[in-house]
């Protein structure tokens, strides 16, 4: 996934916030993090001072010049046709994606059939997020002790993806 | 490799065989939207990636066991008629028939499977079914997809699933959808409140056609709207339990005219059977309207049970295009208007007039009366 600012380098830091009961999430690299001084991530909201998204809009006005990289297809094409040119775009464009989807359809995550060389990719997101919702429920409740062995876990698992990652696709 | 001209002479699987439902339910199709991971969208990409993405996925398709000696063309090689058969069989679809370069697509000798290349997506398939059949059909469409994805690298991603070019088909990529014949909800005016309540649940209903076409012959497709947040059996499940429920409220709704509007019954499919075997001049809506008054009276005694299948082929046959097949020539509309009254003269030649007080049927349902 892409660093959301700079849609080059690799987003490594992912933030989510409640504003206003919807949730945001903003992917950044770490330069991208570090010169917007992204330490305290509490207190503001993080899509408006990191894209400018005003939280009551879907997308940013500013976004109809962004173009996909893969394809040059631009957010302005999509408000004309709602369509995307590639399946890059979605990645792209990610950002305020998941409200419209939200309106279309039933829910926002995939529950269905997954191609057999996704699998561990799925296994893996499913893992990912259950422990994260405990992380954040843990957090929230000031257990920390369970907070720090839940890191520990996501660590453990990120790591068991990433070698495990290598003999999946290709 | 089949021959357009075979299609032609040989109709559907489907629609010669009775499904389960069959007095009600036409036929159940199941379609998946599939895209290759690294090619823009058809709507988008360049000629030369439209006919990459053609010569990829082409040999993936008909080297399937399910396509062997299946019907494969690009559709640019297909003349224009031709093109509008493929729609009227409800093979392609409008929007293909219109594509240009590198749009091609697969169909197998029963015209059960049918795989649409460049399309809105890189792939659209579909398997169709006779009567409420809609397990069956994702079944068979299922084992299609997973031989493909295989060998063609999908577009997937774990929040959204497949990706597609139009957000509303992420998830699944599947829209189910059955094709539904409910005379007595339209004769007893009740359709509109089916349709507004089926809408609401998250359901569409359209006509013959899809999407912004006309409920011609009192056909209606029911399909899932929603595609992104549950599995394909729950899509599906939910869209037979409110496909059960309408068939309940069809057969309700045609016991009541029997019972309580007998003559305008017998009225109405005796001008229909009338018109079909003398008239000289009719239209395409004209005579749906007429067939689909036919097939009721079949559903409800009038007519013996073994020309469902004719009708069901002669919905199709009496198509523009499919006429023009026919005659071998481009015809005026009103050549086709007479055309058609001529097949469907001939075709019905033999068949007795509507019988109103001998069949089992209607013995049922006015015991049922006392």
């Amino acid at each position: 996934m892409n660093c959301d600012v700079c849609q080059e380098n690799d987003a490594t830091v992912y933030l989510t916030q409640i504003v206003k009961g919807k949730m945001q999430k903003v992917n950044l690299c770490e330069e991208c993090a570090k010169q917007k001084g992204v330490t305290d991530p509490t207190g503001f909201a993080l899509a408006d001072a990191l894209l400018g998204i005003g939280s009551d809009e879907k997308m940013d006005v500013s976004a109809d010049s962004l173009e996909c990289e893969s394809c040059g297809f631009s957010h302005a094409e999509f408000k004309k046709t709602g369509r995307f040119g590639c399946s890059e775009c979605y990645t792209v464009f990610g950002f305020g994606l998941e409200s419209l989807v939200k309106a279309m359809h039933k829910g926002t995550l995939h529950l269905g059939k997954v191609p057999s060389r996704y699998q561990v990719t799925k296994k893996y997101n499913d893992q990912i997020t259950e422990l994260k919702d405990r992380l954040r429920i843990a957090i929230e409740d000031e257990n920390f002790e369970e907070a720090a062995r839940l890191r520990d876990e996501i660590k453990l698992a990120e790591a068991d993806y990433i070698t495990s990652n290598e003999s999946e696709i290709e | 490799m089949m021959q357009f001209k075979t299609i032609l002479k040989n109709p559907a699987q489907w629609m010669l065989s009775s499904g389960p439902y069959g007095e009600i339910v036409i036929s159940s199709r199941v379609r998946l939207a599939r895209n290759l991971r690294d090619i823009s969208f058809p709507g988008w990409a360049v000629e030369e990636d439209r006919i990459e993405v053609l010569n990829r996925v082409k040999p993936a398709v008909e080297n399937l066991n399910e396509m062997s000696g299946a019907f494969s063309s690009d559709l640019s090689n297909l003349k224009a008629v031709n093109k509008q058969i493929l729609v009227e069989r409800h093979l392609i679809s409008r929007e293909q028939a219109a594509k240009a370069a590198g749009s091609a697509a697969i169909m197998n000798r029963k015209q059960t499977l049918c795989v649409m290349v460049n399309e809105e997506d890189h792939l659209r398939m579909q398997s169709i079914k006779a009567g409420l059949s809609l397990s069956d059909a994702y079944k068979m469409i299922d084992e299609v997809d997973t031989k493909l994805e295989s060998t063609l690298d999908y577009a997937f991603d774990n929040q959204y699933g497949y990706l597609t070019a139009c957000p509303t088909n992420l998830g699944t990529g599947m829209r189910a959808s059955a094709m539904l014949h409910l005379p007595g909800l339209v004769l007893a005016e009740q359709i509109n409140k089916v349709i507004n309540a089926v809408n609401k649940i998250g359901l569409a209903v359209r006509g013959l056609y899809g999407e912004g076409t006309e409920a011609l012959g009192n056909l209606f497709q029911i399909s899932n709207q929603h595609t992104l947040g549950e599995q394909e059996n729950e899509i599906i499940a939910r869209l037979e339990k409110v496909i059960r429920q309408i068939i309940k409220h069809e057969e309700n709704a045609r016991e009541k005219l029997y019972i309580e509007k007998r003559t305008v019954l017998d009225d109405k499919i005796g001008r229909s059977y009338a018109i079909l075997r003398y008239g000289h001049i009719i239209s395409t809506k004209e005579a749906l309207d007429l067939l689909s008054m036919l097939r009721a009276g079949v559903d409800l005694g009038y007519f013996s049970d073994d020309i469902r299948a004719l009708i069901d082929v002669l919905f199709m046959e009496i198509q523009p295009a499919h006429l023009q097949f026919f005659a071998d020539r481009k015809l005026g509309a009103e050549e086709r208007d007479c055309l058609r009254a001529e097949i469907m003269c001939d075709r019905l030649k033999s068949l007795p007039e509507p019988s109103k007080f001998s069949s089992n049927k209607s013995n049922e349902q006015s015991s049922q009366e006392d």
